[in-house]
């Protein structure tokens, strides 16, 4: 009960952080710190994202760059024809309808490939996955029309009544505040008769088929939802960073979700939100001493891997050693 | 009276070793029926066919009447067929009560249910808490798996099975590590089991077999060489020969 009451704690804590520290700021004429907490808030979505299928389901996909990546097309692609004509059918400003774009086809990405990777298991799917992600990656690269590799500049974000992406602190909240509804999402699911199956497939799947559930359906499930938040996410870093290339779904950028949903804690709600935050600033931190700056992430990955369990959530919380729920 | 479970002609082999070796074998309603054998006699592996996560080189399995040879894993534990495991595979990670609650939930309805938190659903919670009293764990149901002692863990492999509420149960070595006083324990609970299950027990505890059998099959070599009540098998020569080691 006690590590419970202090895992609710840490995370009231650090939303409270997010909530209020980015617009102050802002107001202190430090817009640049804003723009960080903007990149870390849609990170920590695509983390939060990973850790369904990753801490709940046991499936470490090495892919869910290409949901980020397919997610800023879908921003990118509908601007773009807007701005300079053809492809009528998805030209568009309109940031529902992007948004739909981008959450619908990376839940059919995820449904299509999800399909044949979860056929596999441990190594087999973490190289799958990033097979498939590579393959986006290597479309994007051969689409001339979009940029190739040179990627594309989104010269107007997404419409929607009532905010303004280009106004920052509205981007922020708007950010922000997905970040806390995909929390709630995967927390709701993961405690609910789904998450259960998820949760004991990972823990032994031919036990949970010998009771009768067909686990493929279940984790096919978690792995289209995960996909599709990812995608959400990825709409909203095209509209963050305004330009948008390939590079944003290389696989080094899944190797880093994974790295901030372990080094936060995976299978726990705020886990990834404090793997992402320590990400985005140690590397904010150290990349402006040193082009070696992946050096020190490195280390602390090792460290977290070798004496952390349940990763730095576990040690704030108190429960480095066990598995509490 | 048509058999609850019928196999018939039953092959299976690895390489050139036949694991199962045109097994035939009927297990009545509300029977106990055991199977014996020395090591690599091709148990698990019966029971592997029989659960659905082995095929069959060739042969019937037949249930209530069904033939479900080709029927996946998942669809028999629906159909009523459940199974423990001889090497203790529970949710280590998960409290006890889960273990059970996910056989209930199993057989609940299906579980793509993503909204209400699952331990508050007071039916599959009192239905878990039923099956773990039964075995004699309600004192343990929140506790972690990993913490219990492996008397327990057999002890809960039968409280997941009892909470499938299946119509057979295949029990693969419950026995198997117990110390002598978890073992009289152990058959006392399937003594219970027993005239209220169908049961399809696999052992290699003499006593056990020959305290709760019904009927008894003797596999040697992936071969049924007999099959009878204990007293039969106990005075069978081949069975006496080939197994119990006797001149």
């Amino acid at each position: 009960m006690g590590t419970m009451s202090r895992k609710s704690l840490v995370t009231l804590f650090v939303l409270a952080a997010l909530a209020i520290l980015p617009p102050i700021f802002l107001w202190a004429g430090n817009a640049f710190y804003l723009d960080l907490a903007t990149r870390l808030v849609i990170l920590a979505i695509a983390a939060v994202s990973l850790n369904l299928i990753l801490g709940y389901g046991g499936m470490a996909s090495f892919g869910h760059a290409a949901f980020i990546g397919i997610g800023a097309y879908a921003v990118g692609i509908p601007a773009y024809h807007n701005t300079y004509g053809e492809f009528d059918l998805v030209a568009s400003y309109n940031g529902m309808f992007q948004i739909f774009l981008a959450v619908g086809i990376t839940a059919v990405f995820a449904l299509i490939t999800g399909v044949i990777c979860l056929r596999t298991k441990g190594v087999y799917f973490i190289m799958i996955t990033m097979a498939f992600a590579q393959m986006v990656f290597f479309m994007f690269v051969s689409l001339e029309v979009y940029g190739g590799d040179d990627g594309l500049v989104i010269d107007t974000r997404s419409e929607f009544p009532l905010i303004n992406l280009d106004n920052p602190l509205h981007l922020y909240f708007l950010s922000f505040g997905s970040l806390v509804a995909a929390m709630l999402i995967v927390r709701t699911i993961t405690r609910s008769q789904f998450g259960m199956v998820l949760q004991g497939s990972m823990g032994n799947d031919e036990r949970l088929v010998s009771l009768g559930y067909n686990t493929f359906a279940y984790k096919l499930t978690a792995y289209v939802i995960s996909g599709a938040m990812c995608g959400y996410a990825g709409a909203l870093l095209g509209n963050f960073t305004t330009f948008i290339s390939p590079e944003m779904m290389g696989w080094t950028r899944s190797g880093e979700l994974m790295f901030m949903v372990i080094l936060g804690g995976a299978g726990s709600t705020i886990g990834p939100v404090i793997g992402s935050a320590l990400f985005v600033l140690v590397e904010e931190l150290f990349s402006s001493y040193t082009i070696y700056w992946h050096l020190p992430f490195g280390i602390m990955l090792l460290a977290v891997v070798l004496f952390l369990r349940r990763g730095l959530l576990g040690v704030i919380s108190g429960s480095g050693k066990n598995e509490g729920h | 009276m048509q058999p609850l479970l019928k196999i018939s002609g039953l092959m299976k082999s690895f390489g050139g070793v036949n694991a199962t070796d045109d097994v035939n074998l009927e297990v009545k309603k509300q029977e106990l029926h055991a199977i014996i054998g020395p090591n690599g006699a091709g148990k698990t592996t019966l029971i592997s066919q029989l659960c659905g996560t082995l095929k069959p080189d060739a042969g019937t399995i037949e249930f209530e009447g069904r033939n479900i040879t080709t029927i996946p894993a998942y669809k028999r534990a629906g159909l009523g067929i459940t199974r423990s495991f001889q090497i203790t595979s529970l949710l280590l990670a998960m409290p006890v009560l889960n273990n059970v609650a996910l056989a209930v939930q199993a057989r609940d309805s299906h579980s793509f249910r993503f909204i209400r938190a699952a331990h508050k659903i007071s039916r599959i919670r009192d239905a878990a808490l039923a099956a773990l009293e039964q075995v004699g764990l309600q004192n343990r149901a929140s506790d972690n798996t990993a913490t219990l002692s492996h008397g327990e863990h057999r002890q809960l492999e039968i409280a997941v099975a009892l909470a499938s509420n299946a119509q057979l149960m295949l029990l693969d070595e419950p026995m198997a590590g117990l110390g002598p006083n978890e073992s009289e324990k152990m058959i006392e609970l399937l003594r219970e089991l027993k005239g209220t299950h169908t049961i399809l027990l696999i052992e290699h505890d003499m006593d056990a077999v020959f305290a709760l059998a019904d009927r008894i099959s003797v596999l040697v070599y992936g071969k049924i060489i007999a099959t009878g009540t204990p007293d039969e098998i106990r005075s069978n020569d081949a069975v006496r020969h080939a197994y119990l080691g006797e001149e």
